[in-house]
């Protein structure tokens, strides 16, 4: 049973042909990267995924969930399929605990000693168990970024969705954000990432996938399609990113 | 003739008390109307958003005093010769209500997009994503301006002495016609709506100096 599952997407926004006939799918537990040039439809893939941008055609299935639009319906999804951004989307007027235990109280109803639990709970998975109380300005950007993940990782979701989730971080701190990820994808979570992190796509994806000009261009285990690129797009890509 | 003393300032102060009552009525239901409004203004639906912009509209471009007019003598033609705190209310909390409803929305729609998006995701509802993550955001960019409307209409609710309403302008103008000394009681007037109002104006520029503070972070 695929953990993920895209058939026959399209997407255009106005004249534009964002995403063409995309067919991809992805066991429990493994990791997915889709690179490619900014424009290439990566980040509009990714966000089609839990219902954030609007298909035009084909069919999703993610984390037991067939993708629709009825409110509910993207609800239930969406309790199952986390997404961390580019700029973490913390809820600035709430401490770190709090904007844990949000979703976990309001969506899955948990009672607050429950939900508090848990939120100290994935804290401590993602390092910053001291940081409960604080506000997200006191934190810099990859502690604040690893806490948009603990806040996704709180739902207990079948996938996680990742956005370029270092692209706005410091080198410096770009780091520890992976190790984070990179422990997650140990523990058997299904991810999908849009990064411009080659070597960490290369040594922690299961599954590549280059897009290019709203298609994916080729897709194969990460070592192949590094090692070997069968197109001069992927190799020209390749050669001006590493 | 007699002139102005002690127990007319006495008098003021009475009747400024109706000014505070209509003020803080009109503020608190016309400040839930205006709540309602910019919350239906900023929702999806057209429906909602047009009948909303249609009341915000109308009151927004007469003049309070012609609507406190339209409320107390209009209606009174058709019957409903409503009494003078109640007209007056009746006018300061429409015109409250658009004012505010206007000032909130910018406020709500100041919150950034990826707060909607990020509550989306999380898969809480729509009226969760306003009431947790919204509003309370929106609430901090709204204090300055909404203490500043309040000042506005603290000084608007004297057009109630028209309808007859005894707050303090209209007592102002009764000691006056007793008087004769429209210099002495209507400064003496001033300075009461001054000392209501530039304690708040006061308060408005500290919040505002705050919320400085805190966005730079």
């Amino acid at each position: 049973m695929s953990a993920l599952a895209v058939s026959g997407v399209s997407k255009r926004f106005g004249s534009l042909q964002v995403l063409r006939d995309i067919n991809l799918s992805l066991e429990k537990g493994q990791m997915l990267a889709l690179i490619g040039r900014s424009g290439s439809g990566k980040s509009t893939l990714l966000r089609c995924m839990n219902g954030l941008e609007r298909i035009d055609a084909g069919h999703i299935t993610i984390g037991g969930h067939a993708l629709s639009y009825a409110p509910a319906a993207l609800r239930r999804l969406r309790q199952d399929v986390g997404i961390v951004f580019q700029a973490y989307n913390l809820f600035p007027h709430l401490t770190v605990g709090r904007n844990i235990m949000l979703a976990p109280r309001l969506v899955l109803r948990w009672p607050s000693a429950r939900a508090e639990a848990r939120a100290r709970e994935v804290l401590a998975t993602v390092g910053l168990s001291e940081k409960f109380d604080a506000y997200p300005n006191q934190l810099s950007g990859g502690q604040q970024q690893r806490v948009a993940i603990a806040r996704s990782l709180a739902m207990a979701p079948q996938v996680m969705l990742f956005d370029e989730v270092t692209s706005a971080l410091d080198p410096e701190l770009t780091g520890e954000v992976l190790i984070t990820m990179e422990n997650l994808a140990r523990s058997g979570m299904t991810m999908v990432l849009v990064t411009h992190e080659m070597s960490f796509a290369r040594s922690i994806a299961h599954i590549v996938a280059f897009m290019h000009d709203g298609r994916i261009h080729e897709i194969a285990p990460a070592k192949d399609l590094f090692a070997r690129p069968r197109t001069e797009e992927l190799r020209r890509f390749l050669s001006s990113t590493l | 003739m007699r002139s102005f003393g002690l127990n007319d300032v006495w008098y003021l102060l009475i009747a400024t008390q109706w000014t505070i009552y209509l003020t803080v009525v009109a503020f608190l239901v016309g400040g839930a109307l205006g709540l309602w409004l910019a919350v239906v203004r900023t929702g999806g639906s057209r429906f909602g958003n047009g009948l909303a912009l249609v009341w915000i509209r109308s009151f927004q471009n007469t003049p309070l005093l012609v609507q406190l007019f339209l409320i107390y003598y209009g209606l009174g033609l058709f019957g409903f010769r409503l009494p003078p705190f109640v007209a007056a209310a009746v006018g300061l909390i429409c015109y409250a209500s658009a004012f505010l409803a206007e000032i909130w929305r910018g406020c709500i729609l100041s919150v950034p997009r990826q707060q909607w998006e990020a509550a989306d995701a999380l898969a809480l509802t729509p009226w969760q994503i306003r009431w947790y993550v919204i509003l309370p955001q929106a609430l901090r960019i709204a204090i300055p301006p909404t203490v500043g409307f309040l000042v506005k209409l603290i000084k608007n609710s004297s057009l109630a002495s028209v309808v007859g309403m005894t707050e303090l302008m209209r007592a102002a103008t009764a000691i006056n016609n007793a008087t004769y000394q429209p210099f002495k009681v209507f400064l003496c007037a001033a300075i009461i709506y001054f000392l209501l109002c530039f304690p708040l104006t006061m308060l408005s520029r500290r919040f505002e100096r705050q919320l400085d503070v805190s966005t730079r972070g």
